[in-house]
């Protein structure tokens, strides 16, 4: 009987731990959206955050949007070509880019590059006292460290996606013209006339959703983190697995709503 | 001032205090001693609520401190971390002048300013090191910071976390000193946690000793070399035998 309880008990406790968890970043989750509005407002924070977030991470969202529309044309090109659909390839190109690869591929970026660097450093404020030093110095440490960093993220990914989204059309403008035979204002008007507002104002949207989860997870394991370097080292990749994979799983939520027939 | 009464507090099933009773007068320098992982820390976190005890009472000036309002029962208190616990993303200046850019008590960034340079200057620091960044300092230098920050707002407490841990021994003395100064100086209530003689020498005017959860002796700094019990003689001579284990 025991062969059989022991692995079910393990189990068991693996998935109560994990809702625990679950449970515990969603009151974390709620309680960060509850001092959004409440003061003291934290602005010289906020302010360095959206830097931080959003400006510093322009380069690696432009040249992953950059590459990502440039070979977006050719596969487009070359399966266009298989049923003589090669002039789709701008309107194509716009659609995925504003749609689906800008905000995703952007959102990833910024989970790599923010919620690690978040993690780490809240991780290693945690370990080294000064998250208790913030207490007793009267200053609430989810107000001081999260609340900015997530309104940041909300207001500063939405702000990337859309300059992803450009350097990403233009990316494919490039490929088509020199590449793949396109005529410059061909390619312009075919890009312009079959995309609508809302390809545009659906992605970002799912960049702000995005930009909320990734500084929503580098503050909630950074703020948990365990013990030493190796707490803060597991911390730190614990919020970008998470955000990544809540990313992916958000944008699934996300497109369904939006677009499902 | 500070009275703790039957103070409990257990990490899973390491029970770190097990009603401790203790009390701290108003303007009284307590030092608490005991061996690493003794709870002295745990003990300042309770008081301060940064941990919750599983039972007991904390009081300040007769209220249960639980039930004070929060953020004025912080301002009357002052801490310096064992690290230090600098921000490291701030300046050193802004680091002292911290709870007086914020909160209630807010004052202009120039004001806020001059005052940190004024404590900085208490603690033996020229007006220089107010825009390096913690990581630019020396230890020695960093706790001299940490003491400024703890006294920024003059606090009526002022609780020392192992403040000479990490220092050599003159620039432990430095500490020590301007500790006690600053403590007599300012009229406040310390209490100093640390497992380091020199320390409890100068800067207590009674001491008690944390062992097993329990406050096993305390008394008068004066009283404690001539102290009895067998315990406080082993740890304040450092003997390896003694009744309290070397292996903990």
């Amino acid at each position: 009987m025991r062969i059989v309880l022991a692995p079910l008990a393990v189990t068991g406790a693996a998935v109560l731990g994990l809702l625990a968890g679950v449970g515990r970043a969603t009151l974390f989750a709620l309680s960060v959206l509850s001092h959004l509005l409440r003061p003291p407002f934290y602005l010289r924070e906020f302010a360095s955050a959206l830097m931080t977030i959003g400006y510093f991470s322009l380069p690696v969202v432009g040249l992953t949007a950059l590459f990502t529309g440039g070979a977006l044309a050719l596969q487009i090109y070359a399966g266009g070509a298989r049923f003589n659909a090669e002039a789709v390839v701008p309107s194509i190109v716009a659609i995925g880019m504003v749609r689906e690869l800008g905000p995703v591929l952007g959102g990833l970026m910024v989970a790599a590059r923010v919620a690690s660097s978040i993690a780490a450093e809240l991780g290693t404020m945690k370990v080294t006292e000064q998250i208790d030093a913030l207490v007793t110095l009267s200053t609430h440490p989810l107000k001081y460290l999260a609340v900015p960093r997530v309104l940041a993220a909300t207001l500063a990914v939405p702000v990337l996606v859309g300059v992803g989204d450009a350097i990403g059309i233009f990316g494919g403008y490039l490929v088509g013209t020199t590449r793949l035979g396109f005529d410059a204002a061909t390619y312009l008007r075919n890009t312009v006339d079959f995309l609508e507002f809302w390809d545009i104002g659906s992605g970002l949207v799912k960049g702000a959703v995005f930009g909320f989860i990734v500084a929503l997870m580098g503050a909630w394991f950074g703020m948990n983190s365990a013990r030493g370097a190796q707490g803060v080292g597991a911390a730190t990749k614990a919020a970008v697995v998470t955000a990544s994979v809540l990313i992916l799983a958000a944008n699934y939520v996300l497109t369904e709503l939006f677009f499902s027939a | 001032m500070i009275a703790l009464d039957d103070v409990c507090k257990a990490f899973g099933a390491n029970r770190v205090l097990c009603g401790v009773t203790l009390s701290v007068g108003r303007g009284e320098s307590l030092v608490v001693i005991g061996g690493s992982g003794s709870g002295k820390s745990v003990l300042l976190k309770c008081i301060l609520g940064l941990v919750p005890p599983d039972s007991g009472r904390i009081a300040l000036d007769g209220q249960d401190v639980t039930r004070l309002p929060r953020d004025p029962f912080l301002a009357r208190f002052g801490m310096l971390f064992q690290g230090g616990a600098l921000f490291d993303s701030l300046r050193v200046w802004e680091n002292v002048a911290f709870r007086l850019l914020r909160g209630p008590g807010r004052r202009p960034r120039a004001e806020a300013r001059a005052a940190a340079i004024a404590k900085l200057a208490r603690v033996g620091l020229g007006a220089a090191t107010a825009d390096l960044y913690p990581a630019e300092l020396s230890g020695g230098m960093q706790k001299r910071v940490g003491l400024a920050r703890a006294i920024a707002a003059d606090p009526e407490v002022i609780f020392f976390d192992e403040p000479t841990t990490g220092l050599d021994p003159i620039m432990a003395g430095v500490i020590n000193a301007l500790i006690r100064e600053i403590v007599v100086e300012m009229g406040a209530t310390a209490i100093t946690i640390t497992h380091d003689m020199a320390s409890v020498r100068a800067i207590a005017d009674r001491v008690a000793m944390l062992h097993d959860g329990v406050i096993r002796w305390q008394g008068p700094v004066a009283g404690m070399d001539a102290a009895s019990d067998p315990f406080l003689q082993q740890f304040i001579h450092g003997r390896a035998e003694g009744p309290i284990a070397a292996l903990r």
